[in-house]
């Protein structure tokens, strides 16, 4: 089992390799989604310390959203999701093969960049740190839930609007406790339970998305 | 109450129907549309006219028989409204919910369409709660918008029904559409516990001492009663409403079938 | 009887504008929910039933040689 899931790991960061300019653009993206926010609020320390972490997650989550269409649609055109779904191999494995790549690429990058942008906010350094913690809890649930909504609009027109009508109410809870975190920090209230229920966020996206989104995948494919 | 023999019979020709239908006993006898076209059409004026009358009567209480209130005047008024539309606009989601796990386990069509014929009117008491709330919040609160837990949730709520049917709407395969919707429905579903949680987490930790849309006037009986009287009133016209919808569904999905064919025979 | 009079009625204490804003946009809600769905209801039968005409006629029409 192991090794299908790493071997579906392996051919997507491969794949992903080859177009990295898309891996930059949803980066620049968040980047610039971020840096939207001062330019329309000023630039007062005070508003951008305590924007920070719903600012920053907020862009987080709309550069995921993105991007996310690009899961299964490279697949879909080749006919490989095809051949996928025809494979004797468990279709959540793959699923979960093809996320974790997909995270690896994007929402990883985005947890590694984050301290810059929290840095421009003037963020305090320990906030940065549960920043950089929560991002990192809270970006694989994003890629998780993102695959479902990935899965269901494949092929469709308008999917990418639709994606997000569909996946923003989902991601709700995480964006709740994830910037909850950062600004619990930032008021010195300590972010051990948001950042716990994060992970339980997490766990439950794991728990739940492989199956959701294998079965949206046989929908989508009949 | 002494009941007459008439009501008896009256009840016991009613629980017969019911019976028979979703629910009773014979599971999957009005499962296919060709027999819950009829069942449904007869249905409809059983919960038209009584959604009617309990609609006049939840009026009356609310304004001739309820008292003011001592605190928020006469503008709590609105709680007959507010209320009864976010109870519906919840249980028809879980209704929704419902028929979508029922047509992905049985793989009956039907399901698929009660959900569809579902999601607008739940989507409307959504919004009526929202719209409500809103006019109420400004009176009470001050502000036209609070993001106080219940009413973001609601918000969230909506988004879910218009998720749902912007999907549905998008697919051009039925098929597709039925089973696409259903994971999306069952999803939130599952989800809408997890929002609502997040949600007032997220609202007593920035809000501290909340304003709270549950901190009504003392419920006195009789303002519960009015509001239960509405919520009965608001809970039959969706049941009508759905089932006259249900029927165009079916007729529109179903317009290749034989039976189809057969029911325009033997219209006029 | 709550109010004194119609005014008072209408007035709502100060909320009318609240009170009815609710009431109004629901009974237009409920109005509105009610004659789109008999209409789309109706329009599905008209829709069939002239299809049915058109395929009766035009076999009839076939039979006529």
């Amino acid at each position: 089992m192991l090794n299908i899931l790493l071997a579906v790991i392996r051919r997507d960061l491969l794949l992903a390799w080859r177009r990295r300019t898309d891996v930059f653009t949803t980066l620049v993206f968040f980047v610039i989604v971020a840096s939207l926010f001062p330019l329309g609020v000023g630039p007062e320390a005070n508003l951008l310390r305590t924007m920070a972490p719903g600012v920053l997650w907020v862009s987080a989550l709309l550069a995921t959203l993105l991007s996310v269409t690009r899961l299964f649609a490279a697949d879909y055109a080749d006919g490989t999701l095809e051949q996928m779904l025809l494979s004797t191999e468990p279709l959540p494995l793959i699923v979960l093969g093809k996320v974790s790549a997909y995270w690896l690429v994007t929402g990883l990058p985005l947890v590694l960049l984050a301290p810059l942008l929290g840095v421009q906010f003037d963020l305090p350094q320990g906030a940065i740190g549960v920043l950089s913690l929560s991002l990192a809890l809270g970006t694989p649930a994003l890629s998780l839930l993102g695959g479902i909504g990935a899965a269901l609009t494949l092929g469709l027109r308008g999917g990418g609007v639709l994606l997000a009508l569909l996946i923003l109410p989902l991601y709700v809870p995480i964006l709740i406790f994830g910037a909850g975190a950062v600004g619990a920090d930032a008021a010195g209230l300590g972010a051990g339970a948001h950042l716990l229920l994060l992970g339980a966020s997490f766990l439950s996206a794991l728990a739940i998305s492989p199956w959701a989104t294998a079965a949206a995948l046989r929908i989508a494919m009949e | 109450m002494p009941q007459t023999d008439s009501m008896n019979s009256s009840v016991k020709a009613v629980s017969d129907k019911l019976s028979a239908a979703p629910g009773g006993i014979n599971w999957f006898k009005y499962a296919s549309p060709q027999t819950f076209y009829p069942l449904a059409g007869r249905l409809i004026p059983l919960f038209a006219w009584p959604a009617l009358l309990l609609f006049a009567v939840g009026l009356y209480v609310s304004f001739f028989v309820a008292p003011t209130d001592a605190t928020q005047g006469d503008s709590y008024r609105i709680i007959f409204i507010h209320v009864p539309a976010a109870w519906m606009s919840m249980i028809i989601y879980l209704a929704m919910a419902f028929w979508c796990a029922l047509g992905m386990i049985f793989n009956t069509r039907l399901s698929f369409m009660m959900s569809q014929a579902l999601a607008p009117t739940g989507a409307i008491w959504t919004f009526l709660a929202l719209w409500t709330g809103a006019l109420w919040g400004k009176p009470t609160w001050g502000a036209w918008w609070v993001w106080d837990a219940r009413l973001t949730s609601e918000l969230i709520l909506l988004f879910l029904y218009l998720g749902y049917m912007a999907l549905v709407a998008a697919m051009d395969d039925p098929r597709r559409a039925d089973r696409a919707g259903a994971v999306v429905a069952i999803v939130g579903a599952i989800n809408v516990p997890i929002i609502y949680f997040s949600v007032k987490w997220w609202n007593t930790l920035h809000q501290g001492a909340s304003v709270s849309m549950t901190s009504a006037p003392k419920m006195a009986s009789i303002m519960l009663m009015g509001m239960l009287i509405m919520a009965l009133a608001a809970w039959a016209y969706s049941i009508a409403v759905v089932l006259v919808r249900v029927r165009a569904i079916m007729l529109e999905r179903e317009r290749n079938t034989d039976w189809v064919a057969q029911m325009l025979e033997n219209r006029p | 009887m709550n109010w004194a009079s119609w005014g008072d009625f209408w007035n709502m204490g100060g909320y009318g504008l609240y009170v009815w804003g609710s009431y109004a946009v629901t009974l237009v809600c409920v109005f509105a929910e009610v004659v789109s769905v008999r209409r789309q209801f109706s329009g599905q039968m008209v829709r069939l039933l002239r299809v049915r005409r058109a395929t009766v006629r035009g076999a009839g029409n076939e039979t006529e040689t």
